[in-house]
């Protein structure tokens, strides 16, 4: 048997929503896990990025600081980099702050904090134990090349597996019509 | 007066007045639309039915090009579909679409056009624009983040109802949907509230009051109905 796929799965700005998508695959959850190898995902307790991985599946957008250094990370160490659902693909609900303001995260700080509180509005802030938002929110291509595109929101299970079977057996995915491209 | 064309190298008989987009129609040829809408007059404001024609050194719109005697038409070629495909991410990126969260997710005429040209992402940068919700018609909401500018509520309410509320303010990535001059929409003094600006919608943009994800269907067939019974007095249902 050839050696098993590095894969890893990364939970950037996102609802979480792809990676359960990815936990209703169901029993073929046994099958892949005989296919491949999980180097890092949110499910796993690893704490950095490895090296040498073969695919990586990005879920979410890029919106703090923290995902603008993870996504550099991962675009050295992976082979291949995947946007995985449509927040990473579009920025989708995460990036709806960036019409407040697009250049800047204080108004959407002050419009989360401020406005809508009731007693005592302020902006918390501890440096230094959660990472600042970036100004505007963005998809992963925005910042680094990315090789092959999953939308949905989140993508359906059956869309996951042709992917990530087509992956496991060396093959381009085949990204046509409403089962393997339809967002939202 | 029926005229002999060729497209996609296949003999097309049409009638003199008929638009290359009706004698591909009829011929049982796809081009994608979206601009057009069966019962509306057609102003090729979305680009996506452009074909080729063999001697016109440029594209020219299905939807308002008149069909000639011995026209070559190309309808689908790799240029076409490279040139489709920007368009649809170009209108992603210019308002603010995000298909998980709007009112006509899974019955959207430009999210399954997205499909059909085979869109995985937007290579542009998404403007991200600030854009107004108009909440003030008792029955029915304006969502300008939603808005293509297609016109087809436009041509509908002047064509179809004759009330002429709707218009577009504005030029370029700034013209908007307009009510009157301007004012809320719940404010018309010329909207009958009629409802068919909603039907002939194709994105979420315009939508029933009170309908969420997911919820906004709409029977387009009805206004070609209208326009044929009130034309050629024919009922067709």
């Amino acid at each position: 048997m050839s050696k098993k796929l590095r894969l890893a799965t990364v939970w950037l700005g996102g609802c979480s929503g792809c990676h359960m998508s990815f936990l209703d695959l169901d029993e073929w959850l046994f099958d892949l896990a005989a296919a491949v190898e999980v180097v890092y995902s949110p499910i796993a307790d690893v704490k950095t990025f490895p090296n040498n991985v073969d695919v990586t599946l990005i879920e979410g957008a890029v919106a703090n600081e923290e995902h603008v250094e993870l996504v550099r990370t991962i675009r050295r160490n992976s082979r291949m980099v995947v946007s995985f659902g449509d927040c990473a693909v579009s920025g989708n609900v995460t990036a709806m702050r960036n019409p407040l303001d697009a250049n800047s995260a204080e108004v959407v700080l002050d419009r989360a904090y401020k406005d809508a509180a009731l007693l005592r509005p302020q902006v918390p802030h501890d440096n230094g134990i959660v990472p600042p938002l970036v100004a505007r929110v963005m998809p992963v291509h925005a910042l680094i090349p990315v090789d092959l595109f999953i939308p949905g929101c989140p993508p359906p299970a059956p869309r996951i597996r042709a992917v990530l079977q087509a992956l496991i057996e060396g093959q381009t995915p085949e990204m046509i019509g409403a089962a393997m491209l339809k967002f939202g | 007066m029926a005229r002999t064309l060729t497209i996609n190298g296949q003999m097309v008989s049409a009638r003199d007045e008929d638009t290359i987009l009706r004698a591909a129609q009829d011929a049982g040829i796809h081009i994608p639309v979206l601009c057009h809408l069966d019962g509306l007059s057609d102003v090729g404001a979305c680009r996506f039915c452009l074909v080729e024609v063999a001697g016109s050194n440029r594209l020219l719109p299905a939807c308002t090009t008149r069909i000639q005697e011995g026209m070559v038409v190309q309808t689908d070629t790799e240029q076409l579909r490279n040139y489709r495909r920007h368009l649809i991410e170009l209108l992603f990126a210019e308002r603010n679409h995000v298909c998980a969260v709007c009112v006509a997710n899974g019955n959207c005429e430009m999210q399954s056009l997205a499909i059909q040209l085979g869109m995985t992402h937007s290579r542009y940068d998404y403007m991200f624009p600030s854009l107004g919700v108009d909440l003030s018609h008792e029955r029915f909401g304006l969502d300008h983040n939603r808005c293509i500018m297609c016109t087809r509520c436009v041509r509908a309410c002047d064509e179809i109802e004759g009330a002429h509320t709707l218009d577009v303010f504005g030029r370029g990535a700034k013209a908007r949907i307009v009510t009157d001059l301007g004012m809320p929409w719940g404010e018309s003094p010329t909207c009958t509230s009629c409802g068919k600006c909603v039907m002939a919608c194709p994105t979420g943009a315009l939508f029933k009051q009170g309908s969420t994800v997911a919820e906004m269907t709409r029977d387009r067939s009805k206004l070609n109905f209208l326009k044929t019974a009130r034309e050629e007095r024919k009922w067709i249902v």
